[in-house]
């Protein structure tokens, strides 16, 4: 029971040998953290004069994995949006309506005169017909236009449109495999178009990831504001040319086949539109802010790809001299008349943009639009300030905390004391090691959790010097005591830890944030506490008591 | 010299105390329901949505000039609070109309107003939740916690007997409601990371019940003939002086981390400080009064009609 076999006594060694190594990254956190960034750089080939000196600040051949701080520690944004997806549905059936148009028209002396039926907040394209007989008709062909889900390769998705027909009334709905895939593409779409927004920006280590069906959760350390943040990903940035009708004011009234859209600057004016847009920004191949040559405003110069800018070259020769409207976002930017056509595939949106504004538009039509809206559900942002501040006051309530058990345990123990507070010593550098070669998150909450594990590791210890305590006081001999204390203490040092470790596997699966970091710290701290209380406090008891061979034992 | 908390072989009757502390506990208890009830708690904005700006000043903070700042603005419910340091400030304000942009553009407008009424102010921390979040986080909170309880009864019941389950859980019911309690006392903010502390307590509650437990199925297979009152109160006895250590090297941690950890976790910390206090507590006298109440087996010999309950994991090497 004493005897400890080599191979287990090498492997103990080898463990916390590696706890150390790897947690000591930590320690010089700065100088590792530039090293490993002027790396990246080097590697990316944007590498400053500098890197060279900050790379070989640390050793390339010592482990460089450092425990991620949290946004609480070092400050930045954290967004969790909703991508408004019903918005793509009901696109999506709007663009059907041509089509089922035309199909019903391709029947007219069968289905009679029909016409469609406005239906808010519902998700469907509704169409009445004058002759409720020709219904089963109207059905029929119109369930024609249903293509299979997932491009049909194996057609293994079913349909993705379902007609029915109630009377004379047809509704056309998206099916349920249709929705899934649309939200699918939608959420990737979105996830896309906002992580290459944020790298054009620039910043460093961005998160962003989905969130259950429909959110996505945006984490950019070091911006000092969430307002910052959503004036990036916020913006739909849809963008569609139109020619204009007429200019009205809030009391007019689009005709068939037009739109009313708002001036962006002049809150009373409105713009009567053509519904079909000349041209959309998706065939934009490059935006970059400059200043109008003659009038030195900030502008967005922009540049069409080969069709576009055939398209615009034909739309503007065909109507020289009526006006235009820049739609960004469902509000016009500019309505300039078209002088002459534009062959050239590029041109230059002016409206009242400030040099920042033209530069985050530039970044927006760049990225390509956000395929439906986003909607901000929860923001969270720290300055940098306190994120050092609540990192300090961490530390030193950890240096604090740490150093009191050591004392306590050392006074209750004496010499086992002192084999159990290197046991703790290990654990945490196990406890830093595994957090760093996971990539966990270190947040506040998460140092609390280091704590805790720091005043709940030792309770293992307590548990078998308690026990051997009392085998002593029975009058076992002292390596009897020993070998009884570690036995009869096990099964309550796994019951107990069980629990604990229940509640923080709990905490992972349902918390968020915070929380989640918390849960971490808590569940790796108790793992390792187990193990550096019944491997490496025995170890050290072992190697001890095979040497000193004490006739009697004080705990 | 060794530092001892208690002496050693106390001999404590702490079956005798039961009434009393049972007593003590169903008054606090129901104390607790009816203030939470009456009081309600102080929610922070994880839970009821809305804004939350930490803003540090110049000079000391003049609460009032920041209250008049923000509440010209007319944004309905307004709160200013001096947090921690005299020039550190806690601004909440409810929720607005609309949605989560809308929420954004007020605190530009808030911050905009700070900056013209007070200079030199600063931002250094804005929270934003939403109403649909924060009705979401209130289910998954309670979800963890009522989960928690749930996975820890069929733990304990599977190494176990029923009725230790059944003693532990109401244990952990009874420390999570003076908790609360406490919380509706004071109108300490009841946030996110409360429910962390909530669940961390429950657990380690357990930590402590379940040590006790482990000593008194022991006994009660090395004791056979001792009335089970008598074998509470042995292993109750037995394992103090572990359960008074533990908790001692806990509680000196977290009152470090209380003291100097800075404002933010103070509420997560002083809720961790009450349920070490009241989770010892209960896993010394509530349930072990259960388990006598409720009775267990005794001969472990006999096959029993309810079946072999608890697993054994015997005199495991390692």
């Amino acid at each position: 029971m004493l005897h400890y076999p080599a191979w287990k006594t090498a492997l103990v060694l080898l463990i916390c040998a590696a706890g150390v190594v790897f947690a000591a990254p930590n320690a010089f956190y700065s100088t590792v953290e530039r090293a490993n960034d002027a790396r990246a750089a080097i590697e990316a080939g944007t590498a400053g004069p500098e890197a060279e000196a900050e790379a070989e600040a640390w050793p390339s051949f010592l482990p460089s994995s450092l425990v991620n701080l949290g946004l609480d520690l070092r400050g930045g944004a954290h967004l969790l949006v909703e991508v408004a997806v019903d918005d793509v549905h009901a696109e999506r059936l709007d663009a059907l309506w041509p089509e089922a148009r035309r199909t019903l028209r391709e029947l007219r002396d069968q289905v009679g005169p029909f016409r469609r039926v406005e239906r808010d907040g519902e998700a469907e394209l509704a169409i009445r017909l004058e002759d409720a007989e020709a219904a089963d008709i109207a059905v029929d062909a119109l369930r024609e236009l249903a293509q299979p889900v997932g491009g049909g390769l194996l057609g293994a998705g079913g349909p993705d449109l379902e007609v029915d027909a109630e009377g004379r009334n047809i509704s056309i709905r998206l099916t349920e495999g249709a929705i899934a895939a649309m939200d699918d593409r939608t959420m990737a779409q979105s996830l896309e178009i906002v992580r290459r927004r944020i790298d054009e920006t620039g910043t460093r280590e961005p998160t962003i990831q989905r969130q259950g069906a429909d959110r996505i959760l945006v984490q950019v350390p070091g911006i000092g504001s969430a307002e910052e943040l959503l004036a990036i990903i916020g913006k739909t940035a849809k963008l569609t040319f139109h020619m204009v009708d007429s200019v009205t004011d809030a009391a007019g009234q689009a005709g068939p086949n037009q739109i009313k859209m708002p001036d962006a600057e002049d809150a009373g004016r409105f713009y009567l539109l053509e519904r079909d847009a000349l041209i959309t920004g998706d065939r934009l191949t490059d935006a970059q802010p400059g200043f109008d040559s003659r009038t030195g405003q900030p502008v967005v110069n922009f540049r069409f790809d080969a069709a576009g800018a055939r398209r615009f070259g034909e739309v503007t020769a065909a109507n020289v001299g009526r006006p235009f409207a820049i739609v960004l976002d469902d509000e016009v930017i500019t309505a300039p008349n078209i002088r002459e056509a534009i062959t050239g595939g590029s041109g230059q949106i002016s409206g009242s943009f400030t040099v920042e504004s033209a530069s985050n538009l530039s970044i927006l039509l760049r990225a390509g639009a956000l395929p439906a809206e986003i909607t901000v559900l929860e923001q969270r942002t720290v300055g940098p300030d306190l994120g050092a501040d609540s990192i300090a006051a961490g530390e030193i309530a950890v240096v604090v905390a740490f150093g009191a058990v050591l004392v306590v345990m050392f006074a209750s123990y004496g010499m086992f004391g002192l084999y159990a507070n290197i046991a703790l010593i290990l654990n945490v550098a196990l406890l830093l090691a595994i957090l760093s070669l996971i990539g966990a998150t270190l947040t506040l909450p998460g140092i609390a959790g280091i704590v805790l594990t720091i005043g709940m590791a030792v309770d293992a210890n307590v548990l078998i010097f308690e026990r051997i305590r009392e085998e002593l006081r029975a009058g076992k001999g002292p390596a009897r005591a020993i070998e009884t204390g570690y036995e009869r203490a096990f099964t309550a040092i796994i019951d107990a830890n069980v629990t604990t470790f229940i509640a923080a596997v709990l905490l992972f699966a349902i918390g968020s944030g915070p929380v989640k970091g918390f849960s971490v710290t808590l569940g790796v701290g108790i793992v390792t506490s187990v193990f550096s209380a019944i491997m490496v406090t025995r170890l050290m008891v072992a190697v001890w008591f095979a040497r000193a061979r004490p006739k009697t034992l004080t705990v | 010299m060794r530092l001892k908390l208690i002496p050693d072989d106390t001999k404590i009757d702490f079956m005798g105390f039961r009434r009393i502390a049972v007593a003590f506990s169903i008054v606090l208890i129901v104390a607790s329901l009816a203030v939470t009830a009456l009081q309600g708690l102080n929610f922070g904005i994880d839970f009821k949505g809305g804004i939350m700006i930490e803003a540090r000043t110049e000079g000391p903070a003049d609460v009032g000039a920041i209250r008049s700042a923000v509440s010209d603005l007319g944004l309905g419910d307004v709160a200013v609070q001096g947090f921690g340091a005299p020039q550190d400030v806690l601004i909440r304000i409810g929720v607005q109309e609309g949605d989560g942009n809308a929420q954004m553009q007020v605190v530009g407008q808030v911050e905009a107003a700070l900056q013209e009424a007070i200079g030199g102010i600063e931002t250094r921390r804005v929270e934003v939740v939403g109403p649909k979040v924060s009705g979401e986080l209130v289910q998954q909170g309670a979800l963890a916690v009522g989960l928690a309880v749930f996975f820890m009864l069929i733990y304990i019941w599977l190494r176990f007997e029923w009725q230790f389950a059944l003693g532990a859980v109401i244990a952990l019911v009874h420390d999570v409601v003076l908790t609360i309690g406490v919380f509706s006392v004071t109108s300490l903010e009841f946030n996110l990371s409360i429910i962390a502390a909530l669940l961390t307590i429950v657990g380690y509650s357990l930590n402590d019940t379940v040590i006790v437990f482990d000593r008194i199925r022991e006994n009660l297979r090395k004791f056979k003939q001792m009335s089970l009152a008598e074998v509470l109160n042995l292993s109750i006895n037995e394992t103090l002086s572990r359960t008074l250590m533990t908790s001692g090297t806990t509680l000196v941690a977290l009152v470090a981390l209380w003291a100097l950890g800075g404002e933010v976790i103070r509420g997560f910390t002083l809720a961790m400080i009450w349920g070490i206090v009241v989770g010892t507590y209960s896993s010394i006298f509530i349930a072990s009064v259960l388990v006598l109440r409720l009775g267990v087996k005794r001969d472990w010999s006999k096959p029993d009609k309810t079946g072999p309950a608890g697993t054994n994991f015997g005199g495991a090497q390692v």
